[in-house]
């Protein structure tokens, strides 16, 4: 069985032996377990409610700077770089927006393996780019928020570093690998 | 520094968008995002529900402080000021086996309860504890076992190969997290990131170490 197969077999197994085991634990000591499950739902509704102001903030600067046309002006900034690194130019913009916005880097990778093919050079690289990391601004916007911390210290430093780093092994392992 | 990158994408959109006459897309913009925010936080209220009160019975049944136990070597490395078997540790464990295997709707509930077990252990609730920001360092990384999104979009586009990013985007990924735990390590040092220091008479919420 290779990594993947095991990875899958992994993820689909996790959740329902997670649904069994933490109740039938809990039962076994004696646990009011249909009692104790709904005091902990409860507080479902207030953390969801909770994230939104910090949510409505990043997502709609991040909107904003993409709209305007600014993206693009920093991408061009940036452009001088990906030569001597090795990346080509068109799969600069998906680095750029990776850790603003997941759901359009997927847009812009989904487009950029659409016109230069899934299996090209720049298909390759944008596909592992996406799963490189994670959008950071989105995660620290829902889980600082969810227990209402506005001052992040070096949180936003260190999830970009991590992104950088990512990036660059992204384009690194694919020139290694594919180039 | 999150309040100068939020400041400067506002201005620097606006000003922007009045040079390329594209104003009314970044209006449009803001209130897109405003409303997809609320969508997403309202999104999350179910699987919130269940999978709080899923560890509500973890908790009571010990499950958590027996994952805790487990990780505790690690654990006491990455999180020093987190005492050992907390029950942010369990919960810490439970998300990123989630989001490491790509289970993104259970990820997210387990993590957040991960952040509020730090939160009680935090004696500036409004400012983020090291532990708070190598916690996220793992999570803003996150390490991807299968890339299950990429692999369909590519078989949905015809790839003859659709997996063979899977050894590059798992180890792009660890890369990402290493370098971004380490940041998170080093850059607490820094002077404009150190903490505030405790003031004097000031009780350190939660569990006696």
């Amino acid at each position: 069985m290779n990594l993947a197969e095991l990875a899958h077999t992994l993820s689909t197994w996790l959740i329902p032996v997670l649904l069994l085991a933490i109740p039938l634990l809990a039962a076994l000591r004696r646990v009011q377990v249909y009692e104790v499950f709904i005091d902990g739902a409860k507080e479902g509704f207030g953390v969801a409610l909770r994230i939104i102001p910090y949510l409505v903030a990043i997502l709609a600067a991040i909107g904003m700077f993409r709209a305007s046309g600014a993206m693009e002006l920093f991408v061009a900034a940036l452009s001088p770089l990906t030569g001597p690194l090795g990346m080509p130019a068109e799969v600069l913009p998906a680095a750029v927006l990776r850790p603003l916005s997941g759901s359009g880097t997927l847009g812009v990778v989904t487009e950029l393996m659409k016109t230069h093919g899934p299996d090209s050079f720049i298909g390759r690289l944008a596909s592992t780019l996406y799963g490189s990391t994670e959008t950071t601004f989105y995660v620290l916007a829902v889980y600082f928020g969810a227990v209402g911390i506005r001052r992040t210290r070096h949180a936003v430093a260190a999830g970009l570093a991590g992104d950088l780093a990512g990036i660059l092994a992204a384009v690194l392992l694919c020139r290694w690998l594919f180039g | 520094m999150l309040n100068w990158i939020w400041l400067a994408l506002v201005v620097v959109s606006v000003a922007v968008g009045a040079a390329t006459g594209r104003l009314e897309a970044v209006t449009r913009a803001a209130f897109e995002g405003a409303r997809t925010a609320v969508e997403i936080s309202l999104g999350l209220v179910g699987i919130m529900a269940l999978w709080l009160g899923l560890l509500r019975i973890a908790e009571a049944g010990g499950a958590v402080r027996l994952l805790a136990r487990a990780v505790r070597p690690l654990a006491r490395r990455l999180f020093p000021d987190v005492p050992a078997e907390h029950p942010a540790l369990g919960a810490m464990l439970l998300n990123l086996a989630a989001s490491w295997l790509g289970l993104g709707n259970a990820a997210t509930p387990l993590g957040l309860k991960a952040m509020e077990e730090l939160q009680r252990l935090n004696p500036h609730p409004d400012t983020a504890t090291d532990a708070q920001v190598t916690f996220l360092a793992l999570n803003t990384a996150c390490i991807t076992v299968v890339p299950a999104t990429i692999i369909a979009v590519r078989v949905s586009l015809g790839s003859a190969h659709p997996t063979e990013i899977v050894a590059p985007t798992f180890l792009a990924s660890c890369c990402a997290t290493l370098v971004a735990v380490a940041a998170a390590k080093l850059f607490a040092r820094l002077r404009p990131f150190r903490l505030p220091p405790p003031q004097i008479g000031e009780e350190v919420a939660g569990e006696p170490r």
